[in-house]
């Protein structure tokens, strides 16, 4: 090995920019990868004869609209407003999780609660992750930068819509009819 | 990338290494990264060829050894699977070559995401580290076999049921996030950091092997990710993904409704692909070798890449042939049992192509080119038997023997595993300045062909004989012969032989680095960018104050007229040696 340096520049900020666009697509590629597996195995589980619906607490329209709140603060570039909106969106999930709790829908049991647990937290996890590059680009908030926040908060958005639609709607009967299994 | 030429004394490099910490352990130099993977993953496959080695023993002569007894003999088992496949191959290909070469192949003078890169190693070291530590959690490590199936996996009975799996499923977790961070990385460097010149059809077929492996990989590893998680909520938080209803040890299990099968088709959604993960990367590695050290342009260079981008498609839509005996509807056995043999044409292409490479080649048989040629031959009797064992009536019978182990230890083990070493011998005097000894190398070479088609030819016969795979003994039972058991006793005699010449390798390795015979800047008078650095090895930064410009492709060796037999990639364009407008034969 040699590790002797060239003493060069770093790359100008329009180059790093693309590069920053491009790994960010590559990320949201993988990260639909990730959550469609899960949603294919959700609607596989739901199918079996000991999953019973889970009804959706209300604190999740909350969660909703704060996200949405978000994505629409990101395009207005306002940083700091988006960045609250998603910390918001994390506190009205655990709320959310809250009011299960509350109705004794646990994590074990029925696989429909267990698939919202670990999914709502999965997701949460991404936010988290997103707050965390958000706070880099607090560093140097060039429109580039901030545009990919935009976009990150965006598919974080429909990825929550789609989670969403899919606990209120796939229910275990419906799970059924798309597996080809007779209750 | 638009690095400029620094017009102030104090301008620097974003990330140039000051002190011993930042140059060898903290670095964000690829190359020194790609050294550190490299290193571990060969220091983690020596522990899974040592536990290959106590399982021949096993075998070889059962109950001698008392020490391997039934518990440790699968934990064996397991952790050599997951080693080599894993933590060895996909660590060494990805992490190792494709962090070495992309950016010296592709003119870049490192990965976009330096600090990333630096991360994504340094997950990989926890992750085996977690791995080896399940050595020495209480019950040991996990038995489970590499595929990990539930509900076994974590019911009593199972050696390592309480600690090990855990400890197993969170190294690889672990182990995901690391590859996706270097995966991130060498995709985007391929798409956005190439040279001016370096189009996407003038990449080496290295590069097009690692970053379609590499593609392949961010999409499989979720799956891996998903069933990992699952399994881990079932084990500590008592959830029922994965689960049945059953009784265990006299009680009734708190589980219910779970499904194993879902289990089975996330794994091996991950896991046929993990096959290509690991597979293409030695393709590509294959097909320049060969074409190097037979002085000859590759034969059929697009349809390499497009068989090499075909594969990768394909492998998503076969996973379910290793399910076969796990029952299935009869349309899907079908269904995957015909995507599966068409993968077959794509692959036929490239041995093909590889062939005709060789056609009329100044073939030099050195240490490298005598792995490629070694590779060709195991792959294509490993690819041969996949061929029986893809079709699903004579998969059945054969899937729980020996013929099964024969099969994919050749074609996913030992083939990837010649790429490999053929590879670091070519590579190495880049890597070190310095080349490895040639002796040793041939002793390694011909022990290490030899000996593994010694050890796994026979297996075929054992299988087609009924020889049950996944069994600790062989004793006491009637209608496995003799014979076999003499087999068995032969094959642990060479698997130890082949076992001791790999650390003849490790020792070529260290000895080489400090001692061995100096190396120019070219010793293989090679056409690709990664031997036109200014300095041997590249410094960090790779390219001097210049950027190379690249004129043509990487494959131009012989070209008639030519003062020497090859036209580096980075020659003005009058020296000629252009790609073929086709992509057919110049």
């Amino acid at each position: 090995m040699n590790t002797s340096a060239v003493q060069l520049q770093a790359p100008d900020e329009a180059t790093r920019e693309r590069a920053l666009s491009a790994g960010l697509w590559a990320f949201l590629v993988v990260v639909t990868s990730l959550f469609s597996l899960f949603l294919t195995a959700y609607v596989m589980r739901l199918s079996s004869p000991d999953a019973t619906a889970v009804e959706m607490p209300r604190q999740l329209w909350i969660s909703t609209s704060v996200l949405i709140l978000g994505s629409l603060m990101m395009h207005r570039r306002q940083l700091n407003a988006g960045g609250a909106c998603a910390m918001g969106f994390l506190v009205a999930q655990w709320w959310a999780w809250q009011a299960l709790q509350a109705e004794h829908v646990v994590l074990t049991g029925n696989p429909a609660a267990s698939f919202f647990y670990l999914l709502t937290a999965l997701h949460g996890l991404h936010v988290a992750g997103g707050l965390v590059a958000w706070a880099n680009v607090q560093a140097s908030p060039t429109p580039g930068r901030i545009a990919m926040c935009a976009r990150y908060w965006d598919y974080l958005l429909m990825l929550w819509i789609v989670l969403f639609a899919a606990f209120t709607w796939i229910t275990p009967e419906v799970a059924r009819v798309i597996c080809g299994v007779s209750p | 990338m638009a690095y400029v030429i620094p017009t102030r004394p104090d301008d620097e490099s974003h990330h140039a290494p000051q002190s011993f910490w930042t140059r060898y352990v903290w670095s964000q130099d690829h190359k020194v990264i790609a050294v550190q993977y490299g290193c571990t993953a060969i220091a983690v496959g020596l522990v899974g060829l040592v536990l290959s080695n106590l399982m021949r023993l096993q075998l070889g002569f059962p109950g001698e050894f008392a020490f391997i007894n039934a518990e440790r003999y699968y934990q064996f088992v397991t952790m050599h699977g997951m080693i080599m496949v894993i933590y060895l191959l996909t660590a060494l290909f990805l992490g190792g070559f494709g962090n070495y070469l992309i950016p010296l192949m592709v003119g870049a003078r490192d990965m976009v995401f330096p600090y990333l890169n630096m991360l994504s190693f340094w997950f990989y070291l926890l992750s085996v580290v977690v791995l080896i530590a399940s050595f020495f959690v209480p019950g040991g490590p996990t038995g489970a076999g590499w595929t990990l199936y539930p509900p076994q996996a974590i019911l009593p009975g199972t050696p390592g049921h309480d600690w090990g799996i855990i400890v197993m499923l969170v190294s690889l977790l672990i182990f995901i996030v690391a590859a996706t961070m270097g995966g991130l990385n060498y995709v985007t460097t391929v798409l956005q950091a190439r040279c001016e010149g370096m189009t996407l059809l003038r990449m080496p077929l290295s590069v097009w092997g690692i970053f379609t492996a590499t593609i392949l990989a961010l999409l499989a590893f979720p799956a891996l990710f998903v069933s990992g998680v699952m399994m881990l909520f079932d084990k500590v938080l008592g959830t029922s993904f994965f689960m049945p209803s059953l009784v265990s040890m006299g009680q009734l299990s708190a589980h219910q409704g779970g499904s194993p099968l879902l289990f089975q088709h996330l794994f091996w959604f991950f896991g046929h692909p993990e096959v290509y993960i690991v597979a293409l990367p030695a393709f590509g590695i294959v097909s320049d070798l060969i074409s190097v050290h037979a002085r000859k342009a590759i034969f059929g260079y697009r349809t390499m890449v497009w068989a090499i981008v075909a594969i990768g498609g394909l492998s998503f839509v076969v996973w379910a042939h290793h399910m076969f005996v796990s029952g299935m509807n009869p349309y899907f056995g079908f269904f995957f049992a015909t995507s599966t043999l068409i993968i077959a044409v794509p692959t036929a292409i490239k041995v093909y192509n590889w062939l005709l490479t060789l056609w009329r080649g100044d073939i030099h048989l050195s240490v490298p080119m005598l792995f490629a040629l070694a590779f060709m031959l195991t792959f294509l009797l490993g690819g041969l038997t996949g061929l029986f064992l893809g079709n699903v009536s004579v998969d059945i019978p054969l899937s729980g023997t020996y013929f099964v182990v024969a099969h994919f230890h050749m074609v996913m083990g030992v083939a990837p595993l010649l790429v490999v070493f053929g590879g670091i011998y070519h590579w190495f005097p880049k890597i070190t300045g310095r080349m490895l000894d040639d002796r040793l190398g041939h002793l390694h070479f011909w022990v290490t062909f030899l000996g593994t088609y010694a050890i796994f030819f026979p297996m075929h016969y054992l299988g087609l004989l009924g020889m049950p795979r996944r069994y600790h003994h062989f004793t006491d039972y009637e209608f496995i012969p003799a014979s076999a058991h003499a087999f068995n006793a032969w094959i642990t005699v060479i698997a130890l032989i082949v076992g001791a010449v790999q650390l003849v390798f490790v020792f070529n390795l260290l000895w080489s680095a400090f001692r061995g015979r100096k190396a120019g800047p070219n010793p293989w008078q090679a056409a690709s960018l990664e031997w036109a650095t200014p300095e041997t090895p590249p410094a960090h930064g790779n390219w001097g104050r210049d950027l190379p410009v690249v004129h043509r492709w990487a494959y131009a060796y012989s070209v008639p007229g030519a003062p020497r037999d090859f036209i580096a990639q980075d020659a003005p364009s009058k020296d000629g040696g252009a790609e073929p407008a086709y992509g057919g034969s110049p």
